[in-house]
């Protein structure tokens, strides 16, 4: 084997000059896609467990679109049509953002839905007896057992949506990888680059699913 | 807007129509690139998937083996694999695999590509496996070896004719994924769909129509393969248990 790896350009300056402004696009693409899937994803799971045909039909018909289709497509297409909606080209990252909340939505919603079924239905009565209407009983007795209990579900996905950020490649995005690979480019290392950062990735996604294991027994709501 | 769905049938080189769509004699058309790319992401993916399998299962296995020793790789493998995002070990596959081991320089990028959503995707059908495994009482295994059946042999006619069948859910949809994230494999300039789709939409300002037909095909072939799965879990039913009554 030859072995001639060198990391030692890899300085701070160097570090920080190029790849901590993609880092922080990653963990604000993660957040944002986060925080705004779950919030869309909980609604998609109300419509299609509301019962009302014109409420499921949409939002199944949504997710499905959705889950079927590469990642890597729905970026590009959310690329391109953008801007035909808008009237004016947006930036890749801009474009990510949007792209990433409405994909992962489809997902979060999965899991929302088979956290609202896993709630007893006796709640739901509970609820109305005491004389809530629909939107008292989902806000303050369902729901919050719903995401209580799918939290480690939801966390799950966030580090796989984490994972998938890296995706933005597609459109040229300025994300933690693109960092690292115009500092390969630049100081002609691409084999250490790439190293670091998938060692980068592996240090934080595993170290937040050992988190989430551990968030895992300690929540679970003893019956 | 207006459709213009003749794109297909220009010729790649000057963009003009060809009157049967095809190209002939060393010309080809959008449409010939496109059931190429198709061609290439079905081989990546199929390959892939054989790799994972075998990987995946053996991995799964050894998880679930009282070896302490290959329970730590088994647990091991699977975490190097599942924490760190495929583009970046297509990316290790592609650039940093062949440097720091010099004989791999004359495999082909598609072999790469295959490798790397091979064992990407063979983590997660470790975890499957294992949890199949699992999932039997432990009565099975122990009347395996209590009726003087080897540890492999507990494995092959005990353990796995049963896991195996109550896991083909699970890896229905893991071979599923695997079509849609053949993708990624444009990243390294495998020419298939999605890379089609970059090219072709770049060089005829057709977008929407090539997007459209890039991700009908893979619609079609994730769905293809969800239908061969069932047809395989119906075959495969263990009687008795309800997941087979049907």
């Amino acid at each position: 084997m030859m072995l001639n790896l060198d990391f030692a350009f890899l300085t701070p300056a160097v570090l920080s000059g190029y790849v901590v402004k993609g880092f922080i696009f990653s963990l604000q693409l993660t957040l944002i896609a986060m925080l705004g899937g779950i919030f869309l994803g909980t609604l998609l799971a109300l419509m299609r467990l509301s019962g009302r045909t014109w409420l499921v039909m949409p939002a199944a018909a949504y997710v499905n679109t959705m889950r079927s289709i590469p990642l890597v497509m729905v970026i590009l297409w959310f690329f391109l049509l953008i801007p035909l909606v808008t009237g004016r080209p947006l930036g890749a990252e801009m474009s990510a953002i949007i792209t990433f909340t409405l994909f992962e939505a489809a997902y979060y919603s999965e899991i929302m839905r088979a956290g609202i079924q896993s709630i007893p239905r006796g709640q739901v009565a509970a609820g109305y007896a005491i004389g809530m209407n629909y939107s008292q009983t989902m806000r303050i007795v369902v729901l919050p057992q719903a995401f209580r209990n799918m939290l480690p579900v939801l966390l799950t996905q966030t580090i796989i949506l984490f994972q998938d950020t890296s995706l933005v490649y597609a459109i040229g995005a300025y994300d933690m990888l693109k960092g690292f690979e115009i500092v390969g480019k630049n100081f002609n290392r691409p084999v250490e680059t790439y190293l670091v950062a998938a060692l980068l990735y592996f240090v934080i996604s595993f170290s937040l699913s050992t988190l989430v294991k551990r968030l895992q027994s300690r929540i679970s709501i003893i019956r | 807007m207006n459709w213009d769905w003749q794109v297909f049938c220009r010729n790649t080189i000057d963009g003009e129509v060809m009157p049967r769509c095809f190209g002939n004699g060393g010309e080809i058309t959008y449409l010939d690139w496109l059931i190429s790319a198709w061609g290439w992401t079905l081989s990546v993916a199929l390959l892939s998937l054989i790799v994972a399998l075998l990987f995946g299962s053996i991995m799964g296995i050894l998880r679930t083996t009282p070896s302490r020793g290959l329970v730590l790789l088994g647990n091991a493998w699977t975490e190097l694999f599942r924490n760190i995002p495929l583009l970046v070990q297509i990316f290790l596959w592609y650039h940093v695999v062949p440097s720091l081991i010099p004989p791999l320089r004359e495999v082909p990028s598609f072999l790469l590509v295959v490798m790397g959503l091979g064992l990407f995707t063979s983590a997660r059908i470790s975890e499957q496996v294992r949890a199949g495994i699992m999932s039997l009482p432990r009565g099975q295994r122990m009347a395996g070896l209590a009726i003087g059946f080897t540890l492999p042999q507990t494995y092959r006619y005990v353990l796995l004719p049963m896991a195996f069948r109550i896991v083909i859910p699970p890896l229905t949809s893991e071979s599923m994924n695997i079509i849609k994230n053949s993708a990624v494999a444009f990243a390294v300039s495998i020419s298939e769909l999605t890379m089609f789709a970059l090219q072709a939409q770049e060089e005829t300002a057709r977008g929407i129509e090539i997007y459209l037909a890039v991700t009908g095909l893979y619609f079609i072939s994730a769905f293809s393969i969800n239908r061969i799965m069932h047809a395989v879990e119906n075959r495969m039913q263990v009687p008795g248990m309800i997941g087979g009554s049907k």
